[in-house]
């Protein structure tokens, strides 16, 4: 008896052993992936020394740049954040018919790359577009299209953050309100707003970093107006000066890590601001609130949807505004710059990847670090190392990856170039947000699960494979399609790292539109929306036929 | 029809992974896209044993990349980058030396002056100014002759030329600007016309594509890019001005350090070889061959004698001054990118 209870428990700790090995095998990674990149960056940009920098960051051209990009980043948060805040609004405090179509036309921009709205906006607003007396002649191309760009880019994340935000709120509140006498207007600035404003900052603080540090509008519809994230760019890929790059690169990561260090804080204030005796809220169905809404959404959604469609339109004709017929030609991408189809090709190829690669890393990484008995410190430090890429702009990512592989010294430098790579790379920059869903689908699941099938002498990889991975499937294709997705539209970190034998789409799309093959970039750009909208389609059905055969526990019975 | 072709392209791609016992060589180009294809595919057919690999950019960048990677370089040969780029490579002591079988019939006029030649000459482009005829009747705009009646205030914002940093063809504008004008005219001249300029592009070809499109009404450009858009359709007018064009010299030269030096010296060989020159021809109205070049329909026979006399080997040398003082200049209007 005595012998067999030993056994027993050397073997579930033989298991734990294991695990915990495999912990820290994926801390090691994420180390190399993530913080070796950073640091080469830092190291790199300082390398000269505090003076060097200084001298560089003080040359008029950069001062300009960095003017620029702080009022595209501004400007666009405010048009932003208001025009999201009122959607969301619309979506969770009135009775909208078609509130889950509304949702999903609001959040199609996540299937395009950057530079998409910036071509949409050409063809709209540009010398030739179909509304250009909207504009002054020329006016588009600067900060007007560098904001409009960006706003259709954005809005989607921006959203998503409101959009929980506002989901929560406490009915017994607006009721005591109302019975006191306050007016509509009163109880939203009373009992709304106060209520969301960590949600307002942090959607702000988003909106800002990420039209900071994106490139692909301002390089589309930027004309002369100069921004940070295209000038380290233009440094890198354009004068091979990484020096240069780097200390761009420094300048764009503080406000990233900034407001990401500001919205971890407020969150962990934000608890309990809901009491566990809240009432669902009471959605406003009168006419008046319901049409309102409904105008609204039209009308927001209505753009971000004439923006894409622009787009894809334009990949289908001839000559743009001389030959309106309709034609396949622009996808015959031979005899333009980019790389064509071996480009789609391989960026659907690193998109599966990613995904699978993604999926794999983030769910056993998430899962040893928080159901791991003997997780300790290296479940504390993956955790961390895990919220680095969400601070960590993807123009600096990919600098960093540049500097770390490849040296020539470096064992690693075999990878440069590769697909590989870029699969490592798309991984670590998007690594963020997959771990942290992960995290709280697996905190969903009872903490006694391992314990008992521990004491049950159930093997450690059983129970994972039983019973928390089943049970976490929704979360994983949830993750999946997040990579496959930002995969496919990327550019920012992948640029700096491809050759032309890996090059990917999103990136011809930047190439071709350089080239002035406008026609052929939105055949590039629709082809991505496409295969993204595909995908999502996909895990949508994958999903829904995994909640009805491994997810029935769910439901109350 | 799509399916097939993207199947091809993917089949194509798997064939060339596994057609490992062939030479691959690297071949860092400044050639147009819709070029390359004709070259590479006689250039396969001519020479079993050899596939080339593309890395193209607009002239300015690949000089950048090859100067970046002085000490590792990644290139076996260049092909089609502007002889003023290669004669600051050869100053670096970065090109190999070879003189190619038929170098004796090639004219020495677009051939490195060294014996053996360290770059050798494929073709020459030049300026051309495409008008689109459609916008300017829309606007009222006429159409100009010289480079000078671009400095017509009617013509402010309407007109786009390509950065000369990024471009190879932007960067012979302005030196020939520079001969023509003399040097403080010549600025002059960039200062007044940077009035009208509505954006400076990153490659040579987008602002005849812009003016094509009918985006911008005028695009500085070359000669290749508006006979073609021409041919297809854009209702634009190629306009030689005057005064004389710029030109530079497409060439090709071996990187010293190649690993694949037989091979780098095959595609040495057939670039200066008929069969390519008449490759070229279909493309440009001056090839380093002598009396393969046909006329063109929308290029005027006396092209030859319509640029500019100016010294590459002065472009080249002056190349670090001039753009630093244009990029001075005028740099805040440029597209982004270089």
């Amino acid at each position: 008896m005595w012998r067999v209870m030993t056994s027993s428990r050397v073997r579930a700790s033989r298991d734990e052993h294991a695990a915990r090995l495999l912990l820290w095998l994926l801390l090691a990674m994420l180390a190399i992936l993530v913080l070796w990149p950073i640091a080469a960056m830092l190291g790199q940009a300082l390398h000269g020394g505090l003076a060097v920098l200084g001298q560089t960051l003080a040359q008029p051209g950069l001062r300009r740049a960095a003017v620029g990009s702080l009022w595209a980043a501004t400007l666009t948060t405010a048009l932003v954040v208001p025009l999201a805040y009122g959607y969301a609004a619309a979506l969770t405090r009135v009775a909208l018919p078609g509130r889950a179509a509304f949702r999903l036309l609001a959040l199609l921009p996540l299937l395009a790359p950057s530079l998409l709205p910036g071509i949409s906006l050409v063809y709209l607003f540009g010398n030739q577009g179909l509304l250009k007396h909207w504009f002054a002649e020329g006016g588009l191309y600067g900060l007007s299209g560098i904001v409009l760009g960006e706003a259709f880019y954005t809005f989607p994340h921006a959203l998503m953050i409101l959009l929980t935000t506002l989901a929560v709120g406490d009915a017994r509140l607006y009721e005591a309100a109302r019975t006191l006498g306050a007016g509509p207007l009163r109880r939203f600035a009373t009992l709304t707003l106060p209520a969301s404003r960590h949600g307002l900052l942090s959607a702000a603080m988003v909106v800002f970093t990420l039209t900071l540090t994106d490139f692909g509008v301002a390089k589309v519809v930027g004309g002369q107006y100069p921004v940070l994230a295209l000038e380290a760019y233009k440094q890198v890929v354009g004068q091979q000066n990484f020096a240069r790059g780097a200390a761009i690169g420094l300048l764009l990561l503080l406000p990233a890590v900034l407001s990401f260090v500001l919205d971890r804080l407020l969150q962990r204030r934000q608890h309990a601001q809901v009491s566990a005796r809240a009432q669902p809220l009471q959605l406003l169905a009168g006419v008046w609130p319901r049409a309102l809404a409904l105008l609204y959404c039209l009308t927001v959604g209505g753009a971000l949807l004439v923006l894409l469609g622009v787009a894809i339109a334009a990949a289908f004709i001839q000559l743009w505004p001389y030959n309106m017929s309709l034609t396949w030609q622009h996808f015959d991408f031979d005899l333009v710059d980019g790389g064509g189809w071996l480009a789609f090709a391989n960026s659907l190829k690193m998109a599966i990847y990613t995904a699978l690669a993604g999926v794999a890393l983030t769910f056993i990484g998430a899962w040893a670090s928080c159901k791991l008995r003997v997780a300790g410190v290296a479940g504390l430090g993956l955790h961390a190392l895990a919220m680095l890429p969400m601070a960590t702009p993807g123009l600096v990512l990919g600098l960093g990856y540049v500097f770390v592989f490849n040296q020539p010294g470096n064992p690693l430098s075999a990878l440069y170039g590769t697909l590989t790579l870029l699969v490592l790379c798309s991984v670590a920059h998007f690594y963020t947000t997959a771990h942290l869903t992960a995290r709280t689908a697996l905190a969903q699941l009872d903490a006694d699960f391992e314990p008992v099938a521990a004491s049950l002498k159930v093997p450690l990889w059983l129970t994972l494979w039983r019973v928390t991975l089943p049970a976490c499937l929704p979360a994983l294709l949830e993750i999946a399609r997040y990579f496959f997705v930002s995969a496919m539209t990327t550019v920012s970190a992948v640029v700096f790292l491809y050759t032309p034998d890996t090059v990917l789409a999103a990136i011809a799309v930047l190439n071709m539109d350089d080239a002035g093959d406008t026609a052929a970039a939105a055949a590039m750009a629709t082809l991505i929306v496409a295969a993204s909208a595909l995908a999502c389609l996909l895990f949508a059905l994958l999903s829904h036929a995994s909640l009805r055969r491994s997810q029935r526990w769910r439901r109350p019975s | 029809m799509f399916a097939t072709r993207s199947l091809l392209a993917m089949t194509l791609a798997l064939c060339s992974v596994s057609a490992l016992a062939d030479v691959t060589l690297t071949v860092y180009t400044a050639l147009e896209a819709d070029q390359l294809k004709a070259y590479q595919q006689k250039f396969e057919q001519d020479t079993p044993g050899v596939k080339l690999r593309w890395v193209r950019d607009s002239t300015g960048i690949i000089t950048a990349k090859l100067l970046a990677e002085k000490a590792n370089p990644q290139a076996d040969v260049v092909m089609g980058v502007a002889a003023s780029s290669l004669l600051v490579l050869e100053k670096e002591g970065m090109l190999l030396p070879y003189a190619p079988k038929n170098l004796a019939k090639l004219n020495k006029a677009y051939v490195d002056s060294t014996q053996p030649p360290a770059w050798v000459g494929m073709d020459v482009w030049g300026s051309a100014i495409c008008f689109n005829t459609v916008e300017a009747a829309k606007l009222g705009l006429k159409k100009p002759e010289s480079w000078k009646d671009l400095l017509k205030p009617e013509y402010k914002g309407k007109i786009v030329m390509p950065n000369p940093a990024s471009s190879g063809t932007g960067y012979f504008d302005v030196t020939a600007w520079l001969t023509l004008f003399g040097d403080k005219g010549g600025w002059d001249y960039m200062d007044k016309l940077h009035q009208n300029i509505a954006q400076y592009t990153h490659s040579g070809s987008k602002p005849c594509k812009q003016a094509a499109a009918g985006e911008f009404p005028i695009g500085i450009a070359f000669e290749y890019r508006a006979a073609k858009l021409k041919d297809s359709g854009a209702p634009i007018d190629v306009v030689f001005p005057k005064e004389g064009l710029g030109w530079d010299v497409e060439a090709t030269a071996i990187m010293k350090g190649s690993k694949n030096l037989d091979a780098a010296k095959k595609l040495a060989d057939w670039s200066a070889s008929p069969a390519a020159n008449e490759l070229y021809e279909k493309n440009f109205a001056i090839v380093a061959m002598p009396g393969v070049a046909k006329p063109n329909a929308h290029i005027p026979a006396d092209y030859e004698q319509r640029l500019v006399k100016q010294d590459l080997r002065w472009s080249a040398a002056n190349r670090d001054r001039i753009l630093a003082e244009w990029s001075k200049r005028y740099d805040a209007k440029s597209e982004p990118k270089p």
